[in-house]
């Protein structure tokens, strides 16, 4: 039985992608050169964030997989940041 | 006996997004650690973070985007039926994983020349926070770069099969998978290049 397949991603989308990926690295590495004190590591995550989420949705195709793939993602996610705020829970109180 | 072997596409490729969680589970330990010791060693960290050098990480990290944005292209080149294409830009790929493992061995080069590894005599004699942070810079961008060559050595594999046949545009999980782990050693770095190499300074 043969499934029904998502449509071919154009090269054109990539690219635009890319595009906007090398701006986003040009903006985290601009940023850097600014202090705003503990405000720069937010900045910075927050941009690798946007840049992850660009690789995510559309080069690893999630944008157009079945919920089911979403929501396995967002659960390993959600586990990671419990992960983290757990340890630091502890570690931010001794 | 029936020779249609029934394949299942979507279980295939949700198989390697699980694998793929395991593995941000791993290198999510090893950023928990540099959030730990960086708050408890702010000083130290901006002070050893000063020594890595933007140009390696930056450039880098453009290395990586390139490579993904080929992985990515060559699986519409093979589903359009365009397999020379799609080999090339696997090709690419590779060529992008060697190039980021060459600046690296530049990278780590110098680092070591100037006695600056781990258990080495000049660490040894580095204030603590400073100490951990080149063990944990380390042990994260060392383990990453094992898996750029893993992931090299994949998407070799997978260009063999497309050579072969074994993987064509009626039947691309197996490249699709590839990419997919290669693009998680994107990601991996996405994060890891602003957090050692920029904030710091």
């Amino acid at each position: 039985m043969t499934e029904v397949h998502a449509h071919i991603v154009p090269y054109r989308t990539f690219i635009l992608v890319w595009v906007a990926l090398l701006i986003l690295t040009g903006a985290t590495v601009t940023v850097a050169q600014y202090h705003f004190g503990a405000l720069n590591i937010w900045i910075a995550l927050g941009i690798a964030t946007l840049k992850s989420s660009l690789v995510i949705a559309v080069f690893m195709h999630l944008k157009d997989e079945q919920p089911l793939f979403k929501l396995a993602l967002l659960s390993a996610l959600a586990i990671l940041a419990i992960f983290i705020g757990l340890t630091f829970f502890d570690v931010l109180y001794r | 006996m029936s020779g249609h072997l029934h394949k299942d596409y979507t279980g295939a490729k949700f198989g390697m997004w699980l694998f793929l969680f395991t593995e941000v589970l791993l290198f999510g330990g090893l950023f928990i650690l540099y959030a730990v010791y960086l708050a408890r060693y702010p000083k130290e960290f901006v002070s050893a973070g000063k020594e890595l050098n933007v140009w390696f990480g930056g450039g880098n990290t453009l290395v990586l985007l390139t490579s993904s944005l080929f992985v990515a292209m060559s699986i519409t080149a093979l589903r359009r039926g365009a397999t020379a294409l799609c080999l090339g830009l696997l090709g690419g790929t590779v060529g992008c994983a060697a190039l980021f493992m060459v600046n690296k061995f530049f990278e780590w080069s110098a680092k070591i020349g100037h006695g600056i590894y781990p258990g080495s005599a000049h660490l040894k004699e580095m204030a603590p926070g400073e100490m951990v942070f080149f063990n944990i810079y380390y042990l994260t961008t060392g383990l990453h770069g094992i898996h750029v060559v893993i992931g090299a050595i994949v998407l070799t594999w997978t260009m063999v099969f497309i050579r072969t046949g074994r993987v064509h545009a009626g039947d691309w999980v197996i490249l699709e998978n590839a990419g997919l782990y290669w693009h998680l050693v994107d990601l991996i770095w996405i994060f890891i290049f602003p957090l050692y190499y920029l904030i710091l300074h």
